[in-house]
């Protein structure tokens, strides 16, 4: 079985070919666009709300993008227990969409924040991390808007539920505070739902699959969404 | 048909830090007496409708749904009749 990642476009996204890139022409996967007014996953088996600037991020990013014709479907799908990955402003669509808990505030320093991030894998048993060998990788971040907020108790049941997967950490996974590139709370980079098929992550896997690149750290996300599927 | 102005502001225990950057300015341009700088959003819009209910309701919506992000920020709105 060749799994298919519906990569969605909105206006604004750029990180779309990115993603079709890594997933089809790197890893050998089926990908295709869909693009967001219809409403029609054409038969993807895993979705992937890309980076970018749906609607320029006016009001809030995600904001207005969440009501895209194609979000009610991903939704749908999600509910039914199908796979979605929200990649930076696809992180922040999931949040307006309320299929993961949060949302975003500006970066602590207020400065745009493009660079590579290290990242702790807290959890290695999902379906988004399963095939990471490393404890920590390194994967790059480009947002503006990634300090990720919640509640208290919101941030107690996902720290609870192992839902954490990814956190801001330095090379030798040292997650105290001053390796928190953006202010999120915990270090948060990355959370799955609770029942574990939807992952948002603000860093950008998909810009480091392709060896040629000189860093494939990115390519064990997209590969434990497959060996999930198969499974 | 009706005036609506909504304002949106952040929850006060939300950290707001493009009011702090302001605020830092504010202090190297000699403003000392400037505290609590926080930034928030104006939003002015029609609705066509004369009864001041529906209209009350529509805003309620609007903010609710789309105009403001309830898990950080609070709104308040106020309505003008306007011919």
């Amino acid at each position: 079985m060749k799994p298919k990642f519906g990569v969605v476009v909105f206006p604004g996204s750029n990180c779309d070919h990115d993603a079709y890139y890594a997933t089809k022409k790197v890893l050998g996967y089926e990908a295709e666009f869909l693009w967001h007014k219809e409403p029609d996953l054409k038969g993807s088996d895993v979705i992937v709300l890309p980076g970018g600037f749906s609607y320029g991020d006016y009001l809030r990013s995600g904001a207005i993008a969440r009501f895209s014709p194609v979000i009610e479907e991903v939704v749908n799908f999600a509910n039914k227990g199908g796979i979605v990955i929200g990649i930076c402003n696809g992180f922040q669509i999931l949040l307006e969409a309320g299929l993961l808990p949060g949302a975003m505030r500006h970066n602590e320093s207020l400065k745009f924040i493009c660079k590579d991030s290290f990242l702790k894998v807290e959890n290695k048993n999902t379906r988004f991390s399963s095939e990471i060998t490393k404890d920590v990788i390194r994967v790059p971040v480009a947002h503006g808007e990634g300090n990720y907020f919640t509640d208290e108790n919101t941030l107690k049941d996902l720290e609870a539920n192992s839902q954490v997967v990814f956190r801001y950490t330095s090379p030798d996974g040292d997650t105290s505070l001053e390796h928190n590139i953006n202010g999120s709370v915990n270090n948060i980079a990355g959370i799955t739902n609770k029942q574990g098929n939807v992952l948002g992550m603000m860093p950008h896997p998909e810009r480091c699959v392709d060896p040629v690149l000189r860093n494939d750290d990115g390519a064990g996300v997209f590969k434990s969404i497959v060996k999930s599927l198969v499974n | 048909m009706y005036k609506a102005t909504v304002i949106i502001k952040r929850r006060p225990s939300i950290l707001d830090p493009q009011g702090k950057a302001v605020e830092k300015g504010a202090q190297l341009l000699g403003f000392n007496n400037v505290s609590g700088t926080r930034i928030g959003k104006y939003i002015e819009f029609f609705v066509n409708t004369d009864d001041e209910n529906s209209a009350t309701e529509e805003v309620k919506k609007y903010s609710e749904k789309l105009l403001a992000n309830p898990i950080m920020e609070d709104f308040e709105y106020s309505l003008e009749k306007v011919s």
